[in-house]
């Protein structure tokens, strides 16, 4: 049974279609899974064992349908997704019992598509942290070495599809936070163009940054989710009413010939560990192997762009969470005398530190008077960057480089210290902050700490075709990952 | 240290927050830390340069204006902390 869950997506889809494996033992071998790892891994915030066997059994009931996608396939989601009559916590005190009647769009799609959801992976509590840790439940940990993070904020969804409990998860990405757990777990994730895939039903943090993308075990699996959930939707006024190309179709690519690499000299220096370059080096000869040319880029504004990135999303997130206020929905303070102390209550009982942090920072750079030296300096610096992303993109077609400076750290190690933490996503904000799609591909593991390593691929505007192109080309000429070694 | 957590517990207040007496002297510090590392901004030279607050510029977009049932009430008011089956309920304001 358990062999099942060792496949791809792909491959699962092959035997569902195939009539080989039943939705039912699909999600009976993923169940098995989790009930075997979890122990460790604490992936999961809550798992629909019940709807999930159900809806298993009504599409076998019904039988393979060649119009549906992901026909059969069980899904993780993020606990930030809102999913119809499930509850979703963002692994937050203040939303425990939030149970939301309506599907996000990227969810309703899946489920449209034939997927089945499973479970909702943990997190850092409103997306914010780089390992996990935030949750207000409990840290999740790294398959490959239950005494490291999984990476985050979308640390359930990575350390889940690496260890075998799903064929996707939907991860979402603020800052890098589908790239850093990908990469820390050894998995694939995909953080789309802004506006490429809808926004309506995800609990927005910083909504000019966030993207909801797929993390799977391969290139292929991504490009199939993307496909699903990508599109225009007119509950988002930000996702853009553009074809979605055939990313299936853009994987037939054989080889890099044609292609030129951008790498800049601001991601490949001071600051990055030593197996970390040599593993990503290792990956960038590989695809000039295989035709790629490469030709160095400047990124002259990276060393700003952390700090551009957390004005803004400090700002947008201290507007975005005033509506966690104990009147519509979310804890309340029940003994409050009066309207303001509950407010204040159930606000400061709700919240945890790293989320209050942020408020409170992001409350102070709009306020009067610091607006135009932070909020509106940081916009105008994310300007400039979107500007040399534009000028790098025009000497090369894909800008590669780590997702992260190490491999994943220690639990505990970064906690007290959030500067710290802030800078673990140096080279995946720019991305967020441009709006262009970014992906992280395992390359190896790192020969010192023997823990996954990720190569982040960055296109232009709406370029994910080429990403997963390019991408596919080289996970095939890489040596797969062993299974996960924290897993025995 | 620029700000002192007086100012720290002021501004949470702006935000409906309190912060923890025994910690916001820590708070303060971290908050310090955070606003130096902001500060590095003020080296770039961003005379004349318009904001970008978005990559998806431009979006605002106009519909019909036809109604929609999209939910119904108790839908609504089916996660609120108190209600009365027509209105959330709040303490009591005047």
């Amino acid at each position: 049974m358990s062999r099942i869950c060792d496949k791809s997506l792909s491959g699962l889809r092959g035997l569902l279609a195939a009539g080989e494996v039943k939705a039912a033992e699909a999600v009976e071998a993923c169940l098995e899974r989790i009930r075997a790892t979890e122990p460790t891994v604490r992936a999961l915030i809550s798992v629909q064992a019940e709807q999930a066997m159900d809806r298993a059994r009504a599409l076998d009931a019904a039988g393979y349908d060649p119009d549906m996608p992901l026909w059969g396939v069980p899904v993780v989601l993020k606990d930030v997704l809102a999913t119809k009559g499930v509850a979703t916590t963002c692994a937050s005190k203040i939303l425990e019992n939030f149970v939301p009647f309506y599907d996000a769009t990227a969810v309703a799609r899946l489920k449209r598509a034939g997927a089945i959801i499973l479970a909702k992976a943990n997190m850092d509590e409103f997306a914010m942290g780089s390992s996990t840790e935030n949750s207000a439940f409990f840290p999740t940990t790294n398959p490959w070495d239950p005494e490291r993070v999984p990476g985050g904020s979308s640390g359930g969804s990575g350390a889940s599809v690496s260890a075998g409990q799903c064929f996707a998860a939907l991860g979402t990405d603020t800052g890098g936070s589908i790239r850093l757990p990908a990469s820390f777990c050894g998995v694939v994730g995909l953080k789309p163009t802004y506006g490429r895939v809808s926004r309506y039903g995800l609990v927005a943090y910083g909504s000019s940054l966030d993207q909801i993308g797929p993390m799977t075990r391969g290139v292929e699996d991504a490009a199939r989710v993307l496909q699903v959930i990508a599109g225009h939707d007119p509950r988002d006024s930000t996702s853009v009413d553009r074809p979605v190309p055939d990313y299936l179709e853009a994987l037939g690519r054989s080889d890099l010939k044609g292609l030129t690499i951008g790498l800049p000299e601001e991601y490949w220096g001071r600051g990055v560990s030593a197996e970390v370059a040599e593993s990503c080096r290792e990956a960038v000869a590989l695809a000039e192997e295989l035709g790629a040319a490469t030709v160095p880029v400047r990124l002259r504004l990276t060393d700003f762009a952390v700090a551009a990135y957390y004005i803004i999303a400090l700002a947008e997130a201290s507007s975005n969470l005033a509506r966690f206020d104990g009147v519509r929905y979310g804890r309340r303070d029940r003994d409050s005398a009066d309207l303001l102390d509950m407010y204040v209550k159930s606000r400061t009982q709700g919240f945890g530190e790293e989320v209050k942090r942020r408020i409170v920072i992001g409350t102070y750079v709009l306020s009067a008077g610091y607006y135009d030296a932070y909020y509106r300096k940081a916009a105008q610096v994310r300007r400039l960057l979107r500007r040399d992303l534009d000028a790098a993109f025009e000497g090369c077609d894909l800008i590669a480089g780590p997702v992260c400076p190490t491999t994943a750290f220690r639990l505990g190690h970064k906690v007290d210290d959030p500067l710290a933490m802030y800078l673990m996503d140096i080279f995946t904000i720019s991305a967020n902050l441009a709006g262009l799609p970014g992906l992280s591909l395992p390359v190896g593991l790192g020969t010192e700490s023997g823990l996954p390593v990720g190569l982040q691929l960055m296109g232009p505007a709406f370029g994910e075709d080429l990403l997963l192109s390019a991408a596919r080309v080289l996970e095939e000429a890489i040596a797969p990952l062993p299974a996960p070694s924290g897993l025995a | 240290m620029k700000i002192g957590p007086e100012e720290v517990a002021r501004i949470a207040a702006l935000a409906r927050l309190e912060i923890d007496p025994a910690k916001v002297g820590q708070f303060a510090e971290q908050f310090n830390d955070i606003l130096d590392y902001m500060d590095k901004l003020s080296e770039v030279d961003t005379e004349g340069v318009e904001p970008m607050y978005g990559p998806v510029e431009h979006a605002t977009v106009l519909r019909c204006d036809r109604t929609a049932r999209d939910c119904s009430r108790d839908e609504v008011l089916s996660n609120a902390p108190e209600n009365d089956g027509r209105f959330f309920i709040v303490p009591r304001i005047v």
